[in-house]
């Protein structure tokens, strides 16, 4: 078998045992990457060099009989919100697009001590704002089933490179669904762990009460293999939780006699696909022969899910993202910001016949901000710091971002009762499987949308995962979430562990991706 | 719900965004069809219920004031636009009248 197509788990027990080097598993994923990124462009940034050398550094260790890290060898791609010294970190926009960290993000530090090997930054919707990568400022992924669909975002370069065996492993984001719904639509696993389970420090905040990091591979047992390097508590980020972490690999396999998984009946109301819904109904048999029982529940707030999250998000990601001015780091503009000439105030702007940002600038330095800002943010970046900071603004702080809290709440609450009386709870990932590049782009609100199913975990802080349920007559895979209580992460992995050892979805592969990039629209 | 061109323009002077002309334009359509999407939360009574600002109960975490490293001013610098090696430089933050 090549060592491109092998799991997480095969090539560290390879590596450790001496069947594998380092470097021939890292040259193997750099060749798949060099044939097929062309086409998908999952990855912004490849370490060719970098790689190679920590491969070499691991190997030569071994070779000297000195111990290696529980990851030795393992080629991890990393989506490019998460910072790394030596290498770019552009959020896939314009504005950080020759930003360079000045340190490793928490996961990144502890990759690279369990001595992986990072092999390249991972495309994205830019500022993980989206959920088909189209939003990215150096153009989209396309989904490896079919290029000429959205692998699903934020995370889609991290699940297409999984996906087209670019990388064994890769690490993504998830604010509103940016893990487990482009693993939906890639037919890859993705875990979104519980808020505060993995460090967030270095991750590029979008959403701070939302914004979780996590794994994504080709099984839930390498996702469990990758959770134990990256889980647990972190003093650099004062929302870490300080629990132990659980050796969650050696958890995977136990019976799921007795676990109640709770079905959600307006999951499967109209606007899900037929094909979707078949795939799911599917999955909850499956579980039922794994010993499971399966119940129906109700989460009577979960319609609310959506526009509470497009509150709350923005909100926090217009606060968080006035960090970039054009002064710190990232773009900064350079028309006319630093000559000198005097620009209209405020109130002479407003005597105009259109009052506009345009020229109305209080100062050389407010229009510094203003248009760097302009020109560093792409369109929907824009769309969402408009909105939090209009939902934030006086009068109407208390209609719109106050509300939302209080609707948090209530969503909250529905999945404390509805854990009362089920240990999980399983439905779609997404109501369709791919769609199609360009389907949604003219459409804020239809994109908006693709987290119906996703958000409601985020805004609770619970933790989801996802992974392959089938696949439509198309040959586009379906995925499956499973949702658990706070710091679930075992059950949730042993449950998709178990399906995946009655179920061989996980192991299916595009047939055949293009090896040139193919026209799109 | 609809939000006016005007409060569009006012909106992008608080958050630092210049606006083009046919971006406000835009941004006027869409902002105003997704606050008319999000008002639907509106029809739920919230009067008893208290704000979650955040999933878990979340209290300062403080550290023992002990002096550890942190950046250097060379790596704080390193990706400023501009800089003189010891401050960040932008342009002129007065106007010439001296109104801000």
């Amino acid at each position: 078998m090549q060592p491109a197509e092998l799991t997480a788990i095969d090539i560290v027990t390879a590596v450790r045992q001496g069947d594998l080097t380092a470097v021939q598993c890292t040259q193997a994923f750099l060749q798949r990457i060099e044939a097929h990124n062309g086409s998908i462009n999952a990855f912004l940034n490849v370490d060719t060099a970098g790689a190679l050398a920590t491969a070499e550094r691991i190997d030569k260790r071994r070779s000297q009989g000195l111990p290696i890290g529980p990851l030795a060898g393992l080629p991890v791609a990393v989506k490019d919100a998460i910072c790394t010294a030596d290498q770019p970190t552009t959020c896939a926009s314009k504005m950080l697009a020759h930003f360079r960290p000045p340190y490793d993000a928490e996961v990144v530090a502890r990759l690279r001590a369990a001595d992986a090997v990072i092999v390249g930054k991972t495309n994205m919707d830019e500022f993980a704002m989206g959920g088909s990568n189209e939003n990215s400022a150096f153009g989209p992924v396309r989904n490896p089933w079919d290029v000429t669909r959205a692998p699903g975002g934020s995370s889609g370069g991290s699940a297409a490179c999984v996906a087209a065996d670019m990388a064994p492993v890769a690490i993504g984001s998830d604010t509103g669904g940016s893990i487990r719904q482009p693993a939906g639509l890639c037919g890859i696993t993705g875990l979104k762990p519980t808020y505060g389970r993995v460090s967030r420090r270095g991750l590029v905040a979008f959403a701070s009460s939302l914004d979780q990091i996590g794994p994504m591979a080709r099984s839930a047992a390498d996702c469990a293999l990758i959770m134990e390097t990256i889980a647990g508590h972190d003093p650099g980020d004062a929302t870490s939780l300080t629990g132990g972490v659980p050796r969650y690999s050696t958890q995977l396999d136990q019976p799921l006699a007795g676990v109640r998984i709770g079905r959600v009946p307006e999951h499967f109301a109209a606007g899900l696909d037929p094909e979707v819904a078949r795939g799911v109904e599917e999955a909850f048999a499956v579980f039922k022969a794994a010993g499971a029982t399966v119940h129906d529940i109700q989460l009577p707030h979960a319609k609310y899910g959506v526009p509470t999250y497009y509150l709350i998000a923005p909100c926090e990601a217009s606060s968080n993202l006035a960090r970039y001015d054009g002064a710190h780091y990232g773009h900064r503009a350079t028309r006319r910001d630093e000559e000198g000439h005097r620009t209209p105030r405020r109130d002479e702007a407003a005597h105009g016949t259109t009052p506009h940002t345009e020229g109305a600038f209080e100062s050389p330095l407010v229009e510094m901000y203003c248009r760097s800002r302009a020109e560093g943010f792409g369109p929907e970046v824009k769309r969402r710091i408009m909105l939090g900071t209009y939902a934030l603004s006086a009068g109407y702080y208390d209609a719109y971002y106050a509300k939302a809290l209080r609707v948090r709440r209530l969503i909250r609450q529905d999945y404390l009762d509805a854990f009362e009386q089920v240990d999980l709870i399983g439905g779609p990932v997404s109501a369709t499987a791919a769609f199609k590049l360009g389907e949604k782009t003219n459409d804020p609100l239809a994109m908006y949308l693709v987290d119906l199913y996703t958000v409601t975990a985020n805004l609770a802080g619970v933790g989801g995962i996802s992974f392959p349920c089938g696949f439509t007559k198309s040959g586009l895979p379906i995925g499956f979430q499973l949702q658990a209580p706070a710091l679930g992460e075992g059950l949730l992995l042993r449950a998709t562990d178990r399906f995946q050892h009655l179920t061989a979805w996980h192991q299916r592969r595009p047939k055949s991706i293009p090896s040139a990039t193919p026209a799109v629209r | 719900m609809t939000i006016s061109r005007q409060d569009v323009a006012k909106v992008g002077l608080l958050a630092r965004l210049a606006l083009s002309e046919a971006e406000l334009d835009t941004m006027t359509a869409e902002l105003s069809n997704i606050v008319g999407f999000v008002s639907l939360l509106a029809e739920l009574d919230t009067s008893h219920v208290e704000p979650l600002a955040h999933p878990l109960d979340t209290h300062n975490v403080f550290r023992d004031d002990i002096p550890q490293p942190s950046l250097t001013t060379a790596e704080a610098l390193q990706s400023a636009p501009r800089h003189d090696g010891e401050c960040f430089l932008v342009p002129a933050v007065l106007n010439e009248s001296g109104a801000a």
